[in-house]
């Protein structure tokens, strides 16, 4: 029986405390009587005959949906859209859930006689994915079965003539998406739902959609009003996809969707890579020792070297659960069960978060976490892993831990850098940014280029990042960055810090010497339900 | 009198070129100038008159003189042994203040009728340099006649002289003459978008003649250091980055495609280079776009440049040179109104020119701006 996640208070005895940073690791010693430890539940029982799960969730679906194969039809327009290389995180070990039910969704097409199908990687402004990501996710069946004659392929959001404008939403938002997945009968969105954020209309409407669509809910003001964006009821990020949903409805769009969990077992049960996963006071001499090599070794190592190290790793996630049929419905049982993995009950607020950030995010697969995506993923997705308040108060201090390197991958993230070195230079404050430079970057062309032709995110990208921030942003009274280069950490606004020790004496200046300290050891992830 | 003297010393000029490529400004130390007592510059003739120097600036062309990195160019127009020091401000036996325009003309140099330029007022084009009745010089402070700033007594033909407004500070007036070369740059720009590359004295000084004469105009700067950075942004500069980071801005602010070598397709209608070297004349080439003006306003000397770009795209390459007398009036009124004393940041006496020079070549690495002597506390200077 897997072991919840629950908060540890620290004291005299507790031994220091993991904190990921980057490519490398640390270990802090939290001050005792006035620190807690917020840990993520062990991992919950994967689903033992998957692919069994999956044909009785296609033959049984959720809400006012037919079984998949009633709704297969000879001669008809079928379209898979499936999640891209942002999820999951780190990427699972074959087989890859996205290719076990697209293979199964396949089997019934190919038994009802449906001979035009198309598979769509939706991946909205993302970098498009190449040959052997795509192949890691649908499986080498599938891909040699569909890329060569054209019929699996990257959405192109830039793409013009193969959008389709289907309507606004009440509140005046367009709606957006890919041409063929709209004019098709069905569409069957395959989705992997790592956090809660993930899935339901926002698979489609965002997945398969345009900046046209898009910068009605990635914007500075929907991202405010989302408290949290991982809590859907309390999002407006995902109201206005639910509105866009119902516009996809009206339209005639039909959405078959599919959605999956995983369990919290990140880092494997064996090897050296299973001691992140354990609680430091159960680390056996054993654990210690592999700790203790590993840290040295990868501090030993060229950044390049530890990078590809960590971009190998693939995880040996179970899954927990299958769900299809109608969108909202399969959505609320769907994020139940996320829940049962990640949410741990946390009493009050904190004055000061820590955090130590891992070497990725959604948006670096295979490549470079830039302090854009820093930021992005300490004031944006860890930072929201919360329901009901933030962990931290407000004008709380927030501490992350990570190199924060003033590198950039030139090839995925190319916008990144002009928005780092000019948009930065000139102002951190995300309304201005919004203001004064989105619809330059959003409308250049050679970012358009590069997002269509080569594995560039789309030119707006580091604006979404800054603002998935925003809300943190505005919330914290300070920011400090511990161990990241000090040019970066000043460039993205924040304080730098060398040491955990230093980064607590200047958090002191904000909420005094005796605040409350809260660690959130994520990952694997673990999100709090602050009451 | 005290005077520092620039003479022809071939090995001490070879030492000053080695030195001076270890480390900018050591030149001073081993090279030809010398800290002299002299007698002082005869009057050439009528209309001419003594000067007495407050302050004088270094230039960077004074610094490539001491360093031994300036260009032969200059051999035929300037005359051994000279007194350097061409931005001053001084005064005349009646006490009152002026500040020189250097440039040597026709009237200066008593030829008559003045050759084309001089006569229509541009100065800075005369036709008869190196000829006339004084010795050669392109202007004071490179011409062994006249004598230059960096000593405390010079002679200036009375057209060379500018009243300096009561209101306006010694350390202000002495950056009347590099404003005025600001001034002659912006006229010459004419584009509605443009990258100042540099931002040492000239290059802030010509950002700020830029905003003055072309007060919509979009204004892209270059800064290496944190105090260079401020300045240029408030001085008029729209968008101030790293050297590094140019290519990029451009590229974003003007929607150019970018090859796979980075080259852009497009670029700015022009550029001004406030630096003159290699590098920065390769970067302006770079960003600028086909059919663009790049304008070499530092002072360039010999360097290696690949003008590929500038033959497939068309880019005219001008130099802007000194000024025309009324780009002093303006001058006046700029370093009036945006107090540009300021980015005087320090002065040394005479006798401590070895310093004054060294800190002058790494003035922006020091957080300083402009570097000058200062004559005012000379002792010899009031026996002359």
């Amino acid at each position: 029986m897997p072991r919840p996640g629950f908060v540890l208070e620290v004291d005299r005895s507790t031994p220091p405390i993991l904190f990921h940073h980057g490519e490398s690791l640390r270990l802090e010693k939290l001050p005792a009587g006035r620190s807690r430890v917020l840990y993520p539940g062990e991992p919950l029982a994967a689903l033992e005959d998957v692919d069994g799960e999956i044909r009785q969730a296609l033959d049984n679906p959720l809400g006012d949906s037919q079984p998949l194969r009633a709704l297969l039809k000879p001669g008809m327009k079928l379209t898979i859209a499936f999640d891209d290389i942002s999820l999951p995180l780190p990427p699972m070990r074959r087989p890859d859930v996205r290719q076990r039910v697209i293979e199964a969704v396949l089997d019934l097409a190919a038994a009802a006689g449906v001979d035009d199908v198309h598979l769509i990687a939706a991946l909205a402004l993302h970098r498009r994915m190449t040959e052997a990501e795509l192949r890691h996710a649908v499986g080498d069946r599938v891909y040699d079965a569909f890329a060569p004659q054209g019929h699996l392929y990257n959405h192109d959001a830039e793409d013009v003539d193969n959008l389709a404008f289907l309507g606004t939403t009440r509140h005046g938002e367009e709606v957006e998406i890919n041409k063929r997945a709209a004019d098709s009968d069905l569409i069957v969105y395959v989705n992997i739902n790592l956090v809660s954020m993930d899935g339901g209309w926002k698979s489609t409407a965002t997945g398969l959609s345009s900046y046209r669509s898009l910068r009605h809910h990635h914007n500075v003001k929907t991202m405010q009003q989302s408290r949290s964006f991982m809590d859907r009821h309390a999002s407006e990020l995902h109201s206005s996809n639910w509105r866009m949903g119902e516009v996809l409805r009206d339209a005639g769009v039909k959405v078959f969707q599919i959605e999956t969990t995983l369990n919290n077992d990140t880092f494997g049960t064996s090897g050296p890579m299973s001691v992140l996963q354990k609680r430091e006071w159960e680390w056996t001499a054993r654990d210690r020792a592999t700790f203790v090599g590993m840290k040295a070794g990868l501090d030993r190592m060229p950044i390049g070297v530890r990078r590809k190290i960590f971009n190998s790793w693939k995880a040996p996630y179970g899954v927990t659960s299958v769900q299809a049929g109608e969108v909202e419905a399969v959505h609320e049982v769907t994020t139940a069960n996320v829940f049962k993995q990640q949410l741990v009950a946390v009493e009050g607020q904190t004055d000061i978060l820590t955090m130590g950030l891992p070497y990725i995010c959604p948006y670096n697969v295979n490549s470079v976490m830039n302090p854009i995506l820093v930021m992005c993923l300490g004031l944006g997705y860890f930072f929201n892993m919360y329901r009901g308040k933030p962990l931290v108060r407000e004008g709380g201090v927030l501490i992350m831990s990570h190199p924060t390197p003033w590198e950039f991958n030139p090839v995925h993230h190319p916008s990144y850098i002009d928005f780092f070195e000019h948009v930065l230079a000139d102002t951190t404050d995300p309304l201005e940014i919004e203001a004064r430079y989105e619809k330059q970057y959003a409308e250049d062309e050679w970012y358009r280029h590069l997002y269509r032709t080569s594995y560039a995110y789309h030119g707006v990208h580091p604006f979404y990042m800054w603002y998935w921030g925003c809300h943190g942003l505005s919330h914290m009274g300070k920011v400090i960055i511990v161990g990241g280069d000090p040019r970066s950490v000043r460039r993205l606004g924040f304080t730098p810090a060398s040491t955990l020790n230093d980064a607590l004496e200047m958090a002191s200046d904000v909420v005094g010497r005796d605040a409350s300290i809260t660690h959130l050891h994520n990952p694997p992830i673990v999100m709090a339900d602050v009451t | 009198m005290k005077a520092l003297v620039f003479s022809r010393k071939p090995a001490k000029f070879a030492a000053a070129m080695l030195a001076g490529r270890l480390s900018p400004g050591s030149g001073a130390r081993v090279g030809p100038l010398a800290l002299r007592d002299i007698d002082p510059p005869e009057l050439p003739g009528p209309g001419w008159v003594r000067v007495r120097p407050r302050l004088s600036g270094i230039c960077g062309s004074d610094l490539a003189i001491v360093d031994g990195t300036s260009s032969r160019w200059f051999e035929p127009i300037v005359s051994f042994p000279f007194t350097p020091g061409h931005e001053v401000v001084g005064e005349l036996d009646d006490g009152s203040r002026v500040a020189i325009v250097p440039v040597l003309s026709c009237v200066a140099r008593d030829i008559s009728p003045a050759c084309t330029p001089c006569a229509e007022g541009r100065i800075n084009h005369c036709e008869r340099i190196g000829f006339g009745n004084l010795e050669p010089g392109l202007q004071c402070g490179f011409c062994e006649s006249t004598g230059g700033g960096w000593s405390t007594l010079m002679v200036a033909h009375e057209q060379q002289l500018v009243t300096v407004p009561t209101q306006i500070s010694d350390e202000a007036a002495v950056l009347i003459e590099p404003t005025a070369c600001a001034v002659h740059a912006a006229s010459q720009v004419r584009a509605p978008r443009v990258a100042v590359i540099g931002a040492g004295t000239l290059g802030l000084l010509t950002i700020a003649a830029l905003r003055h004469t072309h007060p919509t105009i979009e204004l892209i700067a270059t800064a290496k250091h944190p105090h260079q950075r401020a300045l240029a942004a408030e001085l008029g500069a729209d968008h101030v980055v790293a050297p590094t980071e140019l290519e990029r801005a451009v590229r974003a602010r003007t929607g150019s495609m970018r090859l796979d070598s980075g080259q852009l397709t497009g670029g700015l209608p022009a550029v001004v280079d406030c630096v003159g070297s290699h590098e920065s004349i390769a970067q302006a080439l770079r960003i600028a776009a086909p059919g663009a003006t790049v304008h070499a306003v530092g002072m360039p000397g010999v360097t290696t440049v690949d003008l590929t770009p500038l033959w497939q795209r068309e880019v005219a390459l001008r130099g802007a040179y000194a000024y025309e007398r009324d780009d002093f009036d303006t001058a006046i009124d700029l370093v009036d109104s945006l107090d540009l004393g300021r980015l005087v940041s320090a002065t040394y006496p005479l006798r401590h020119f070895v310093d004054a020079v060294a800190h002058a070549a790494s003035a922006g690495a020091r957080g300083a701006v402009k570097i000058a002597f200062d004559l005012r506390s000379e002792k010899e200077r009031e026996s002359i």
